[in-house]
């Protein structure tokens, strides 16, 4: 067993679990309520708002995980030696952090399909590709600062060890900086998940979006944004706990 | 053409030899033309004082820093320079790697790799640089562990060592790439007085095994003179003196030398 994982990579592998565990918890709360609603106002909103539960979890899911390839891709590359990739990915990242979010998501959405580009992205892509990239070039940051965070000792033995850099880079670079990657990703999950109501104005039916509809249709303003704001912090929690879970366990690093 | 100087070459071809070489960081020269051979199985410690470029002269060849000029030599290849078309060219990362593999090195802050074990710390590089076969480099680790004392020891993380076990896993892990030259760089400068003793003998053991040359920088006078076939004494980019330790110590004839080790020595 020692042969295979360190302690440090089981203990992350344990927390990824964690976390996942407590989101399908949820989920299953969540449908759970869809299939039987109590009756009591507000919460005969519920089943409504509800509808776009899976929307926004599948949003932050596919978002979290493009988000999470990008960052680890770019940040990689803006500790690279080279010059053109340095300045490739030091560019990807200020303009992703440099504008507006719902305006890159537009910008998807609407000035992609038109000419020169002619790429149609459904409201989903679109929005898995704006949420991912922009918080990918966040991500690549926090990557960057983790690797750079490697005392120069570390490179130097493996330099003496005679490695590869691709050697050194999956060795002895990544799994000491995951560590530090951890946590602040966990943050930007949230960040993400908050985000993915903007996708109700590229008409996804996430659960933003129902409750603009129930706004017009029914009213009640005051229940339906309590109950949404209720929702995001009930999907949100969970992911703080498993972030601070992950934090604990982090102490061997240091 | 530096018999003078140099007691050992002539005697065999040198595994290392240094020709010309100059590393300045800024305004700062640490090596000036440095003409300096290590031969097959020799044990050179380098002496100085703090700041004298001694331990560029390893971090160099480690190729830990690049030289500004000259050349040299490792087992007759040139280290950072390629031969194309009869020319010396800059040598790409390729070129290092194969030249460097006959060197090792003992870093003074130990540098072990925190997030695996002592045991893995050993055979990660034998497994994953030479392609040896698994179960191969870790017996070999835990002889080599067990060659350092430290058998018991080699479930552990580097977290749960002393510095003297932390470093003793370290030679344990250069060892495992079976260099030709090892390089020790101030190895017991960062340890507590009581743990410097159990480091020494693990590299006094080594140099009375004798097949693999070993170049010292160390601040240890004692161990200098015991171990050492050479030392030489380096101050301000340049070799000052060198000579059998019964010599160097005994007998220094520069005024810098005698300087240098009365100061020491009264300490």
């Amino acid at each position: 067993m020692v042969a295979r994982f360190s302690v440090g990579s089981e203990r992350i592998k344990n927390g990824i679990f964690f976390v996942i565990a407590i989101l399908i918890v949820g989920t299953a709360f969540g449908v759970q309520m869809l299939a039987e609603p109590p009756e009591l106002p507000p919460f005969d909103l519920l089943p409504s708002l509800l509808r776009g539960l899976s929307t926004t979890i599948s949003l932050t899911f596919w978002g979290a995980i493009l988000a999470f390839v990008v960052a680890l891709i770019t940040g990689i590359l803006r500790s690279s030696q080279s010059v053109v990739l340095r300045s490739i990915s030091g560019i990807y990242v200020e303009i992703f952090r440099g504008t507006s979010i719902l305006v890159q998501l537009f910008w998807i959405y609407f000035v992609l399909p038109l000419d020169p580009f002619n790429i149609s992205l459904s409201a989903f892509q679109a929005g898995v590709l704006a949420l991912g990239l922009n918080v990918g070039a966040y991500g690549a940051e926090v990557v960057r600062g983790a690797i750079q965070a490697i005392p120069r000792g570390q490179i130097e033995a493996s330099i003496a060890l005679n490695m590869s850099r691709g050697l050194m880079l999956r060795r002895v670079i990544l799994p000491q900086a995951i560590v530090r990657i951890l946590p602040p990703f966990g943050n930007l999950l949230i960040e993400l998940l908050k985000a993915t109501s903007l996708a109700s104005l590229i008409t996804l039916s996430d659960v933003t979006f129902q409750a603009l509809t129930l706004r017009q249709t029914v009213g009640r303003i005051t229940e339906i944004f309590t109950l949404l704001l209720f929702i995001y912090f009930l999907i949100a929690y969970p992911l703080t706990l498993g972030v601070r879970w992950l934090e604990k366990r982090r102490q061997w690093a240091t | 053409m530096q018999t003078n100087e140099n007691p050992t070459a002539g005697t065999a071809d040198p595994i290392v030899r240094f020709e010309n070489v100059t590393k300045a960081f800024g305004e700062l020269v640490v090596l000036r033309e440095l003409d300096f051979s290590v031969a097959p199985a020799e044990k050179v410690t380098i002496i100085g004082p703090s700041g004298s470029g001694k331990t560029t002269i390893l971090r160099v060849l480690m190729t830990l820093e690049k030289p500004n000029a000259g050349y040299i030599y490792v087992e007759g290849e040139p280290l950072w320079h390629k031969r194309k078309n009869g020319k010396l060219m800059d040598a790409d990362e390729g070129h290092l790697r194969k030249v460097r593999g006959s060197i090792g090195m003992v870093f003074q802050h130990f540098n072990l790799f925190p997030h695996m074990t002592a045991l893995r710390n050993v055979y990660e590089a034998p497994v994953h640089v030479l392609g040896m076969n698994k179960e191969q480099a870790i017996a070999r680790a835990e002889d080599l562990l067990g060659k350092v004392g430290l058998a018991d020891k080699k479930e552990h993380f580097p977290s749960q060592l002393s510095g003297g076990q932390k470093q003793r896993v370290a030679i344990a892990r250069a060892l495992a790439m079976r260099p030709k030259v090892m390089l020790f760089d101030e190895v017991t400068s960062a340890l507590d007085p009581e743990l410097v003793g159990e480091v020494l003998s693990v590299i006094r053991e080594l140099a009375l095994e004798g097949e693999m040359a070993m170049l010292l920088v160390t601040h240890e006078m004692g161990f200098a003179r015991e171990v050492s076939d050479r030392v030489v004494f380096f101050d301000n980019g340049r070799i000052v003196e060198q000579g059998p330790p019964e010599q160097l110590f005994g007998d220094p004839q520069n005024p810098r030398t005698k300087s240098f080790l009365g100061a020491t020595l009264r300490h």
